[in-house]
């Protein structure tokens, strides 16, 4: 009976080891590699580079909650919707916003009304043509209240969006009009200088009227869903897999290669893994953590790694003790963290460490570094030293702080981690409480009992604001329950200001203030990690991490190797 | 006996009427609701998410009008997956779970039984020894750290069978059902040997060896029916368990069940989701705990007498 355990466990160590040898440098993985690119004039690969089958099969994390583009949040629904629908604006492969649905628009010079011109060859999945009333009556849709759309929001900056979405106008008050057919016109209560990103997110997507009125809520099942994007949907088996096909009647559908696409959902990082390794599937939605080394070292030709829109950090309850109106104490915590050490030891995935709340990568605007960013941990260190003095704790008296994170391996060794720097720099005694995900949600916003709690925040479109505007006094996520007129006015400005440097201005000054007034400790900038089939191009790494089908394709396979198995099913 | 079912199953509403009443109220006491989200909602939106779902009436009117829902077989729509209603989610998952259990129970039965007859036949030589220390094997470890390991090997090492997904092939089942049947071929291989090795000693098998009967004949003919008494009052209980799907099963070979649906739809406050499967998971209970009684009359004669004589 031994003898069989230690055998079965020699084979599994064998089977582990197999793929460790040479272990600092990066081994090519057994992975199917692809021939060489090959392109045409227009940047389009040949025909005789492309694999036969051009079938994606995609890792989605959880099963998405709707298809239903006006209803969906999360990031897993998006990825399929994006697929399905298309906006006025969508996104190049560099996450760059070109036309969408319209091929071009005018902005009216002050910035208030925004003309978009539909492609005249837009199709429904069914064949009817995508015209502009179909984009006024989905908008409707979107802020009549009793739609119930999370997103809802996106369109606020459009004339009397909030009193329709709060139930005071009919939703035919909605600044949109539909000029003919083919002409869509948009009017802003301020010039939003980052709307047409604002046009690709499914909740702007127009819905097929048609199919609503007579499905009702079934009008998202497969056979059901009519979509005007480059895939319609075939099949969906609740947890299991979403099959999108090429919607022959896209506008460009002659430009799309991906014949079909698989998402399949995951409830675990660990099996979805063992799914790429297997050969089942061509782009995983992550990584498991904890695996990071091995990957960089044995599968670094399919492991992406790329700065995301979005920070980790922590948050103060500043309508309590001890934080309340004891900047020092909030300062001095901030320096007492290393960051690198945060990235480098603890999270370990390529993070970037930072001290700002909005992450780099946008193309017009430069986070403001404070000045402490560019000290030595030592000097950071002392100065924290200080403050906490100042701040009126020692070691003979410290502070006792309780720090409050959802329920997560990460969560919690970043916890940990923080805990013991704040202990060995000042001696603070900090008490760890976990709480599932909901609990913690209520507890943040009702302030009652949070000290320093776990935030983080991924950028819902392309543009400074979107992280800004989560401090506003009344805004619904302000947990920290920050409160300065100063910045609340700045952020009026921000919302109304038409030229581009002086808004960029305005949101430096308002980062500048946020981060003066320590209401955060952030931490790292996240990244987004997969990975992904070497065979599989046509993408590219953006911030916003959107990745549209319609943009890959699959190359040939250089030689034999392991190649993903074709559904038993087919 | 006709009597007797129908005395059983009467008495099974009352208790499924305090299942649903402790069920429901205990959702509702957990902290957060189902529309909470790291994007905060505006209150207007909350609002008419609370009036959709008649959130925002008394709690015992919408315990009312859940009993009176669910006694049309309704059991609302699902507060997560938005586009499904219970019904459609459970109608999705519970084949899918129920074809999983079922073949992981035939074959934990056709394994079980037989080894622990004959390690109890072969009582205190090797090949009891072996088959008893597997099985203290099979239970202590763990089926999140066994399936990972069949993964590595027969997936990823050896390439023989897929990885995981569902999809309705033979070759995906593999894995899981065997996943899922080790522990239950530990448990009963280990009761069959216990009641077994009891049954070998009792007198009437003693009368039937002193006849001069093959020992085959003694194992099979006689002893093995009330032996598996035992076995049977365990299997009602796991059978029902076994059924509803496994959380941990179902993660990490991604099986669309219902297993998950219990941990899911608790985390997500989906409070129709979790009546649904509770209740599902209630009556499987009640209905196998039934049937483990009907076969229990079935096997053992002395409870039937007993019956006639009352």
């Amino acid at each position: 009976m031994r003898g069989w355990l230690v055998s079965v466990l020699l084979v599994l160590l064998v089977a582990c080891n197999g793929d460790r040898q040479g272990s600092e440098e990066p081994a090519p993985s057994r992975l199917a590699q692809p021939v060489a690119l090959e392109t045409d004039e227009h940047g389009r690969p040949l025909p005789r580079v492309l694999a036969e089958t051009q079938v994606l099969y995609r890792g989605n994390a959880e099963e998405p909650q709707t298809l239903d583009p006006h209803l969906a949040e999360g990031v897993p629904s998006a990825n399929i919707l994006r697929d399905l629908f298309e906006g006025l604006t969508t996104t190049a492969p560099g996450g760059r916003i070109v036309g969408g649905a319209a091929v071009h628009w005018d902005i009216s010079r002050d910035g208030l009304t925004y003309t978009f011109y539909l492609d005249p060859d837009g199709r429904w999945s069914n064949g009817d043509p995508v015209t502009a009333q179909d984009f006024v009556w989905s908008w409707r849709r979107v802020v009549d209240p009793q739609t119930g759309a999370a997103y809802g929001r996106m369109l606020a900056p459009v004339v009397n969006a909030g009193e329709v979405f709060a139930g005071r106008l009919p939703p035919e008050e909605l600044g949109v009009t539909a000029l003919n057919p083919t002409t869509f016109q948009v009017r802003l209560d301020d010039p939003t200088s980052y709307f047409l990103g604002l046009l690709t997110h499914p909740t702007t997507f127009p819905v097929h009227r048609e199919s609503l009125e007579v499905h009702g809520s079934a009008h998202v099942r497969p056979g059901n869903l009519v979509s005007n994007g480059a895939y319609q949907l075939t099949d969906w088996q609740v947890r299991s897999r979403i099959e999108l096909t090429k919607n022959p009647h896209f506008r460009i559908a002659d430009q799309v290669i991906i014949e079909r696409v698989v998402f399949y959902p995951f409830e675990d990082e660990n099996t979805e893994f063992n799914r790429f390794r297997a050969g089942d599937l061509h782009w995983t939605y992550q990584v498991p953590s904890g695996q990071f080394r091995w990957l960089e070292r044995n599968m670094s030709d399919a492991l992406m790694v790329a700065p995301w829109f979005g920070t980790y950090f922590f948050s103060f309850n500043l309508t309590r003790e001890p934080f309340r109106d004891n900047l020092e104490l909030r300062r001095a915590l901030n320096l007492a963290i290393d960051r690198e050490i945060m990235t480098e030891r603890v999270s370990r995935f390529g993070e970037i460490p930072t001290f700002n709340l909005i992450p780099p990568g946008l193309p017009d605007y430069e986070p403001p570094e404070p000045d402490y960013a560019s000290w030595t941990q030592e000097e950071r260190e002392a100065e924290a030293r200080r403050l906490y003095l100042q701040a009126g704790y020692s070691e003979s008296e410290p502070l006792t702080v309780e720090l409050r994170y959802n329920t997560s391996e990460n969560h919690r060794k970043i916890a940990v981690a923080m805990a013991a720097m704040w202990k060995d720099v000042l001696g603070v005694r900090t008490r760890m409480v976990n709480e599932e995900f909901r609990v913690f949600l209520q507890n943040r916003a009702q302030r009652r009992v949070t000290q320093v709690f776990r935030a983080g925040w991924i950028g819902d479109y392309q543009d400074a604001f979107t992280f800004l505007e989560l401090f506003h006094s009344e805004h619904g996520r302000n947990d920290a329950g920050y409160d300065n007129p100063r910045y609340d006015r700045l952020l009026e400005q921000i919302a109304s200001e038409r030229i581009p440097s002086r808004r960029r201005n305005l949101m430096v000054e308002a980062e500048r203030i946020l981060l003066a007034d320590q209401v955060v400790l952030p931490v790292f900038i996240y990244v987004s990690k997969r990975l992904v089939d070497p065979r599989l191009k046509g993408w590219e790494e953006n911030i916003m991490d959107q990745h549209l089908t319609r943009h890959m394709f699959l190359l040939r396979e250089r030689s034999a190797g392991v190649s993903p198995r074709e559904d038993a099913s087919e | 006996m006709l009597k007797y079912s129908l005395k059983r199953l009467a008495s099974a509403i009352p208790t499924l009427f305090l299942l649903i009443t402790f069920a429901f109220f205990m959702i509702r006491i957990a902290p957060g609701g189902p529309f909470d989200s790291e994007r905060a909602l505006p209150p207007e939106i909350e609002a008419n998410l609370a009036a959709k779902y008649h959130l925002d009436e008394h709690l015992v009117i919408q315990y009312g009008r859940y009993l009176w829902n669910i006694a049309r077989l309704d059991f609302g729509p699902s507060f997560h997956y938005l586009d499904w209603s219970v019904n459609d989610l459970i109608l999705q998952g519970a084949p899918v779970s129920f074809t999983l259990g079922l073949l992981a129970l035939a074959l934990a039965l056709a394994i079980g039984i037989p080894i622990g007859a004959w390690a109890a036949f072969r009582q205190n030589r090797a090949a009891d020894y072996s088959v008893m220390s597997l099985a203290m094997v099979g239970i202590s470890i763990p089926n999140f750290v066994m399936a990972p390991l069949l993964i590595l090997l027969f997936a990823i090492t050896l390439g023989w069978l897929p990885a995981g997904g569902w999809e309705f092939s033979p070759a995906r089942m593999v894995l899981p059902v065997i996943t899922l049947a080790l522990p239950m071929i530990a448990y009963i291989a280990r009761i069959t040997r216990g009641s077994m090795i009891e049954v070998l000693h009792a007198s009437f098998i003693r009368t039937a060896r002193a006849k001069g009967m093959p020992s085959r004949n003694i194992l099979f003919s006689h002893a093995l029916k009330p032996a598996l008494l035992p076995v049977i009052s365990y299997l009602g209980p796991a059978a029902a368990a076994i059924l509803t799907g496994s959380v941990v099963v179902e993660r990490i070979f991604t099986i669309p069940g219902i297993g998950s649906y219990f941990v899911q739809g608790a985390l997500n406050r989906d409070y129709t989701l979790v009546m649904g499967v509770v209740i599902l998971y209630g009556m499987l209970i009640i209905l196998f705990n039934f049937l483990v009684d009907l076969v229990y009359a079935w096997l053992d004669p002395r409870i039937r007498y007993d019956e006639q004589e009352a």
